[in-house]
């Protein structure tokens, strides 16, 4: 987490060095994805992913993360999740479903007048929970809600 | 639960209860829309249109949640586009559709009694564009699907309003669909009455049945089990092959009949798709 | 060509809630094909980034756990109507799509 890579990703691709790059031909976009934070999209646990994402497992659970999300998904394929945050100063959120193959679904960066509030929809392959790693004045924060995920009788 | 879901059902494999042979499309549906209304009090024939939503808290919490932005509306902007896009002879969809702009989806299905057929919606797309020297689409899904949901959108609201005039035809193909609704079929021996009506609002596994009121009126319809938008007879199809049963074609006269009683059992429920469901 | 995205930006009480709904398959690159039994391969959107007037207010970036057709909806204090709302995402094949939207 150190404070160069932080700015970077502030910054607008169009601003940056490497935006100029990429404009003048020099980087393909796909050079860009540096930033895509493969090693946490490709861990099989949540502690791999949130080392990956965080370079730290230590979160300190929180009552000021609300993570929205149904009791029993309709369909496990289409699961609406919010996450929202009193916290202040939060620089990234992210979301994470525990039994996923890759637990990590989402990271997001935040800019520094947009508000601790996601909503997405996620995939989820069984029950497990959904939880939300919040990361603010340079500690994390975690909040988690179980979603069952069923087997339809019928249509499902 | 599922125990008690099979032993309700095989009661009811002693018959069950389809209205009087001798009834009347109109005592059938005062029938049909009583039971329901008598199944489920507090929910308003209108809200039957939204099915598992309007009986099921959890569901559709779920259910506001996805028509926050829902999924439908690609479809919707691509029937638009589509819709009128001229063909290769320089005339429209509209020159067959003269009304769609104002809403037309309430009064399909109906009967042509010059042709002696059912008329669904898709059906009457597909004549324009077979008119106008333009190859049919697919019947279940894509572009069909996507200028359904716009002409279903421009719809919404009108109530359904599906008639029955006074041929033996027409009788023929209303009897036709009732006798599909009631009849046993597939492996499982199930008709749609014994899970959409009689069993209507209880689980089978994690599913809801949904009563069969109000079944048309949302269609086409976009699932998250099929990541993708579909027409009634798309789902007609899943819904035979889930009993068990050979599905019949996409508007073959069989699903046309079936349409055609559904819908007007639904008559009064206000259009209300392009839908999103599980 | 923006249709594969599409977003609804409204400010209330200072705070523009944005929403978007973008068409994208989001393959995992886990599933098989039901009929040749071959594996489908990962096509998903990588990063999503939103921008108002100019300057990055969101960089979003995803797995294949995020559901097919995407929805995203997030919030930027002190945006004000007429400003200028970017939208863009980029998936693992390099495909992208961008809309730029006027607040209201």
């Amino acid at each position: 987490m150190s404070m160069q890579r932080r700015s970077f990703i502030r910054g607008t691709l169009a601003g940056s060095a490497v935006g100029v790059a990429v404009s003048a031909g020099l980087l393909t976009p796909r050079s860009v994805f540096a930033e895509w934070p493969s090693k946490a999209f490709e861990a099989k646990t949540v502690d791999d992913a949130l080392m990956g994402a965080y370079e730290t497992t230590a979160a300190a659970e929180s009552g000021d993360i609300t993570v929205k999300a149904p009791d029993i998904a309709e369909n496990g394929a289409v699961v609406p999740v919010t996450v929202e945050t009193s916290l202040s100063g939060v620089s990234t959120m992210s979301i994470i479903a525990e039994k996923n193959p890759s637990p990590l679904v989402a990271k997001y960066v935040l800019g520094p007048n947009t508000e601790g509030y996601i909503s997405m929809r996620i995939k989820m392959g069984k029950t497990s929970n959904v939880t939300a790693v919040v990361e603010a004045g340079g500690k994390l924060y975690k909040a988690s809600k179980e979603v069952k995920v069923t087997i339809g009788g019928c249509g499902g | 639960m599922r125990k008690s879901l099979m032993i309700a059902l095989s009661l009811l494999a002693a018959g069950a209860a389809p209205m009087a042979a001798q009834a009347s499309p109109e005592s059938d549906l005062k029938q049909f829309q009583e039971y329901f209304m008598k199944r489920f009090p507090g929910v308003s024939l209108a809200e039957f249109g939204n099915g598992v939503y309007a009986i099921d808290k959890a569901s559709r919490e779920q259910w506001k949640a996805i028509e926050e932005f829902p999924p439908y509306e690609t479809a919707i902007d691509e029937g638009d586009s589509l819709f009128h896009k001229p063909f290769a002879n320089g005339k429209s969809y509209s020159d067959c559709f003269p009304n769609a702009e104002k809403g037309i989806r309430q009064n399909y299905p109906y009967f042509d009694t010059k042709t002696g057929q059912v008329k669904t919606l898709e059906g009457e797309i597909n004549e324009c564009r077979v008119k106008n020297g333009e190859e049919p689409l697919k019947w279940e899904k894509g572009k069909i699907a996507s200028i359904s949901a716009y002409l279903a959108y421009k719809s919404r609201g009108k109530k359904l309003n599906v008639k029955i005039p006074n041929d033996p035809r027409a009788m023929a193909a209303y009897e036709r669909g009732k006798h599909h609704f009631y009849a046993k079929r597939g492996q499982l021996n199930l008709s749609c009455a014994n899970c959409h009506q009689d069993s209507s609002g209880m689980h089978i596994r994690a599913d809801i049945l949904s009563p069969a009121l109000g079944h048309p009126s949302h269609f086409p319809v976009y699932r998250s089990k099929w990541g993708d938008m579909g027409t009634l007879h798309r789902r007609y199809v899943g819904c035979n092959k889930q009993v068990r049963a050979k599905p019949f074609k996409p508007q073959s006269d069989e699903y046309k009949a079936l349409e055609y009683f559904e819908t007007y059992m639904s008559n009064g429920i206000p259009v209300n798709g392009p839908g999103a469901r599980k | 060509m923006a249709k594969g995205i599409k977003v609804r930006a409204k400010v209330q009480d200072g705070v523009a809630t944005i929403k978007s709904l973008m068409s994208h398959p989001m393959e995992t690159g886990g599933r098989k094909d039901k009929k040749t039994g071959e594996p489908i391969p990962a096509h998903f959107i990588q990063e999503v980034t939103a921008e108002i007037n100019g300057k990055n207010v969101l960089t979003g970036y995803w797995s294949g756990g995020v559901s097919k057709n995407p929805y995203l909806s997030f919030k930027v204090k002190g945006a004000k109507a007429g400003d200028k709302l970017k939208l863009a995402w980029v998936d693992n094949k390099g495909e992208s799509d961008s809309i730029e939207e006027t607040i209201s």
